[in-house]
């Protein structure tokens, strides 16, 4: 048969965000997959050099959509580190929760998008409402739905509102009372784990060797989850599990997704039942008079797609002097994906790229 | 995985079909947005300052400060005011973080849409001063909402102290306590450490706006970053520019730009006065020379007579011989330093921080020859001939009665006549009770002073202040009134002396009537009294300090005649310059009295002397 060589987006039904697959394939089966990034590529971590530490902050998090919320706190653990600021035991507890926060409405827009790619409109629709919810309470806290500017150096922007945690417990029970709904017409139904278990499976060597990070890895088996590995925030405070299964295909990523979720609700609870009192903000800088010692830091955090990583280097001055983003896609949608692609059917590379939880702007950045 | 369900069971989806709809149907039903919400910004008017904080912590320039030519801008006020670009905002709110008035804030409302780009930029006001584009709920419509059609009362994301990004509060300054201060000059303020200079420093947010009603115009900002960056050798160099006093002005300044400070209006200004302070006490006499670059001044064949070794005098010899004059000044005084010495008490300003400036002064080659008068052992005329321009920056050195029955009596004294006499080390006779007039500065300096000495003699304070004006409107500056209380003086504010009572040809206190008012309507002294309401303050000694006026006994009636006069002062340029062309006056003469207002007319007499000289050639 003829070699045929195949664009899979930017324009294209299947792909979500701003990233293309060149294939080469032979009638449906895929020869050879190539990444193509690059159609995001807004400069994020160049721009970084020329604002000062505190302009950086409303910027971070817009270098990715889904989820903005981690790389403000990275770059907040990132700056704190260099400049060796405190954070108020209160203020590291909100931030736990609104990182939790963060992975519910992360997740449930990634399920908006594995579903939809796939045809479970309802689905799409219940979980794009559910985390409209949780940016209804993101509103309240933050004043912003999507980029919620909360979490800056020394703290948090501000203390929760009155009667937030009440409000905030009652949204997350109302959506947990739809799990089994989800789990019948989704999660458990056969139509879905046919077309999902078997894709893209990987083994957990592999996932080892290919630097997979978050579900990709959690799904192979290993409980690998920085929360635990490196604990941040009020993480090491509270005590949760890390889900894990081992098939390694999409879909015991997807029901490592599903399970995160409800954890992630479980910590939220169990974080504001021994929420400590007291400020929430350590004032240290002058945004107009702000050096941060000369030094280089490194900082990890568990996003909801897997390890993110800053490097930042400061050389005294009132800017970065480099920024530099690890971000979970960046393996997955450029290495992982190609690898796993390979001798696939085209009808499952965009369910492949989207149970990796691909986000594209994260890759380019 | 889970347990497998029916491949029917995606079904169960259809019970939602007969559940109220969860969307909301907008415009319609609206989503009202949270009480934080960051949306189009808000500013009053009023309160800003037009500081523009919000457009240089502005991640994205969105932020443009318009001058707005119909606000009459007083001191610490710009006429500006924020435009924000929404082709650029980010609503990030940095901008109202900063506010250092508390005046922008974002508002609820988030609806704009046209086709012109230009209608994106926005001179953001409020319900308070724009009634036209704020309306009340029943006017307001959701389908012509814009930045031109916004709902009142609609407050979102606010400032808030505790999270702002100046920091309101002020470095503690160490100083003495009061038990310490009664019973001895010691210097009252400690000065800052390196330390905390720079933690002060560091609050600074470097909007200038002392900058403008600094009467010398000094480079604060710049020699502030340099105290943060810990460059005191270029911080002395932002200083002297225009002011060659700073161990003085660290200490004794008005410090108007404290009051224009911006950080002023949450919380407490920045320290600048001693910071000054900070910056020369670090630097050793011997450095000066070298750190400032006066090791070598090349000589011109000019000369220039200055009248006074007081701020004005001492600044325009210092600028002048910068220049290359040769600058010579007279003084009558043992020792130079005008007022400074003889008329700010040792404890505020320290002789060795006074020597310290006019030491350096001295070292440039700028010649003070003091006991000498004008007037007297060398005349105005003759000074006129032999240089090539004069200086006169006199000072007030006499003191003003109140003329009430009595005061021609000894026993009664002038404020300004004590302090000289204290300076100069004269013994003065005080008595256990003692009554001072006045409430400006002059009046809290003697009464502090007699405070001091009393405590030496008798150990215990009594001293009893009355001025014409209630406590809210004293002229002097509010920590010396506070101070001065401390130290246990007391204090009846709103009274006006109404004679002396003598027993017996003693005194034995003051009888005082109430104050009602001290200005009329058109702002002019003019004091009116409740003479039915009196009281006596007892004391055997009374000091008036209500006030100083200019001696002109040097100046000639030759030179008085072809001087022009406004009212009762001497009329001259803005350099200082008389109608006689060689003569320049200044000091208090001229504008003030104050130290800092002093120095800036020396340094623009020096400006325009070098001027005129030149142009004569």
């Amino acid at each position: 048969m003829r070699e045929v060589e195949l664009y899979f987006g930017p324009q294209h039904l299947g792909m979500v965000g701003n990233f293309s697959i060149t294939l080469k394939v032979e009638g449906d089966c895929i020869l050879e997959a190539t990444a193509n990034p690059g159609f995001l590529h807004r400069g994020f971590e160049k721009l970084m050099e020329y604002r000062t530490w505190i302009q950086n902050f409303p910027m971070v998090c817009r270098i990715n959509v889904v989820e903005p919320d981690h790389m403000e706190m990275v770059y907040a653990m990132g700056v704190e580190k260099l400049a060796n600021i405190e954070v108020p035991e209160r203020a590291q507890w909100i931030r736990s929760v609104y990182l939790e926060l963060a992975r519910v409405g992360s997740h449930l827009f990634g399920l908006w998008a594995y579903a939809n790619m796939l045809g479970f409109d309802t689905v799409a629709q219940w979980s794009m409402y559910h985390r409209d919810l949780i940016l209804d309470l993101f509103e309240e806290l933050t004043g912003g739905r999507v980029y919620h500017i909360y979490i800056w150096p020394g703290g948090v922007r501000r203390d929760f509102p009155e009667g937030f945690t009440d409000r905030m417990v009652e949204t997350l029970h109302s959506i947990g009372k739809c799990v089994p709904d989800y789990n019948d017409i989704f999660f458990n139904n056969p139509l879905f784990y046919e077309r999902a278990h078997n894709v893209g499976k990987i083994s957990q060597e592999e996932a080892k060797e290919w630097g997979a990070v978050g579900q990709v890895l959690r799904a192979t088996g290993m409980p690998y989850d920085i929360r635990k590995v490196e604990p941040y925030a009020a993480y090491d405070k509270v005590d949760f599990d890390i889900p894990t299964r081992v098939e390694g295909d999409a879909y015991s990523r997807v029901l490592v997704i599903r399970d995160e979720m409800i954890e992630s609700v479980h910590l939220i609870f169990k974080l504001l039942d021994n929420m400590p009192g007291g400020k929430v903000f350590n004032r240290s800088f002058n945004p107009f008079k702000w050096k941060v010692p000369e030094g280089e830091a490194y900082v990890r955090v568990e996003s909801s797609r897997g390890e993110l990583g800053l490097y930042m280097v400061s050389d005294g001055k009132d800017k970065p002097y480099r920024v530099h983003f690890r971000t979970p896609s960046y393996t997955h949608g450029l290495i992982i994906l190609e690898k796993l692609l390979e001798g696939a059917n085209i009808a499952d590379v965009g369910n492949t790229m989207i149970s990796l939880y691909v986000v594209a702007p994260e890759i380019d950045r | 995985m889970g347990k497998k369900t029916s491949i029917l069971s995606p079904l169960k989806a259809l019970k939602y079909l007969f559940k109220k709809p969860k969307t909301l149907l907008y415009p319609f039903e609206l989503k009202e947005p949270a009480m934080r919400y960051r949306g189009l910004h808000l500013n009053d008017w009023d309160k800003c300052t037009g500081c523009g904080n919000c457009a240089d912590v502005c991640p994205n320039e969105a932020i443009e400060m318009k001058e707005i030519p119909e606000i009459e801008a007083g001191d610490g006020e710009r006429n500006e005011r924020p435009e924000i670009d929404y082709g650029r905002c980010c609503f990030c709110g940095l901008c109202v973080d900063i506010c250092p008035t508390a005046s922008l804030r974002l508002s609820r409302d988030y609806f704009h849409i046209h086709f012109d780009p230009k209608t994106f930029k926005l001179l953001a006001k409020d319900e308070k001063t724009d009634k036209e584009h704020f309306l009340p709920e029943g006017e307001y419509s959701i389908f012509k909402a814009s930045l031109a059609h916004r709902r009142e009362k609609y407050e979102g994301f606010s400032p808030d102290l505790e999270y702002s990004l100046f920091n309101p509060e002020r470095v503690p300054m160490s100083q003495a306590s009061p038990e310490e201060r009664k019973a001895s000059f010691v210097e009252q303020v400690k000065g800052f450490s390196a330390k905390e200079a720079q933690k002060e420093a560091s609050r600074c947010l470097e909007c200038k706006l002392c900058e403008e009603v600094c009467p010398a115009e000094m480079n604060i900002s710049d020699y502030v970053r340099n105290i943060w960056d810990d460059n005191l050798e270029e911080a002395t160099r932002d200083i002297y520019k225009t002011n060659p006093l700073p161990e003085i002005c660290g200490r004794v300044c008005t410090h108007k730009c404290e009051s224009a400070c911006v950080l002023g209006n949450q919380g407490k200004p920045l320290s600048i006065r001693w910071l000054k302070r900070y910056v020369v006490d670090n630097i050793p006499l011997e450095k000066y020379r070298k750190v400032l670059g006066t090791e070598e001044i090349k000589s011109i064949d000019r000369k220039v007579a200055i009248v006074g070794a007081g701020p004005g005098g001492l600044a325009a010899a210092y600028y002048l011989r910068l220049m290359g004059y040769q600058t010579v000044i007279f003084d009558r005084l043992p020792k130079p330093g005008g007022m400074m010495r003889y008329g700010i008490p040792e404890y505020r300003l320290p002789y060795e921080a006074l020597d310290k400036d006019i030491e350096y002064i001295k070292s440039v080659g700028v010649e003070i020859r003091c006991n000498t008068t004008v007037g007297k052992d060398v005349s105005l005329d003759d000074l006129g001939d032999k240089y090539d321009a004069v200086f006169v920056s006199t000072g007030f050195h006499n003191g003003r009665s109140t003329g009430v029955p009595g005061t021609e009596r000894s026993g009664v004294f002038q404020a300004i006549e004590l302090l000289r006499k204290v300076t100069m080390g004269e013994k003065i006779k005080v008595t256990e009770k003692i009554v001072v007039i006045g409430g400006g500065d002059v009046a809290m300096d003697i009464s502090r002073t007699l405070g001091r000495l009393q405590m030496e003699e008798f150990g215990t304070v009594g001293v009893t202040v009355s001025c014409l004006e209630t406590r809210d409107i004293m002229p002097a500056t509010p920590e010396e009134i506070e101070e001065a209380l401390e130290e246990g003086i007391k204090l009846y504010p709103g009274w006006g002396p109404e004679k002396i009572i003598i027993d017996n040809e003693k005194i034995k206190g003051v009888v005082m009537k109430k104050c009602l008012r001290v200005f009329d309507k058109n702002g002019r002294f003019n004091p009116e009294f409740d003479v039915e309401k009196k009281m006596e303050i007892e004391g055997s000694m009374v000091v008036e300090a209500i006030g100083q006026a200019p001696d002109f006994t040097f100046l000639s009636e030759k030179i008085k005649e072809k001087l022009t006069y406004e009212g009762r002062k001497i009329k001259t340029d803005e350099y200082g310059q008389t109608s006689l062309s060689w003569l320049f006056i200044g000091g208090d003469l001229t504008r003030g009295p104050d130290v800092i207002n002093a120095i800036d007319t020396g340094h623009k007499a020096a400006r325009g002397i070098d001027k005129f000289i030149s142009a004569r050639e």
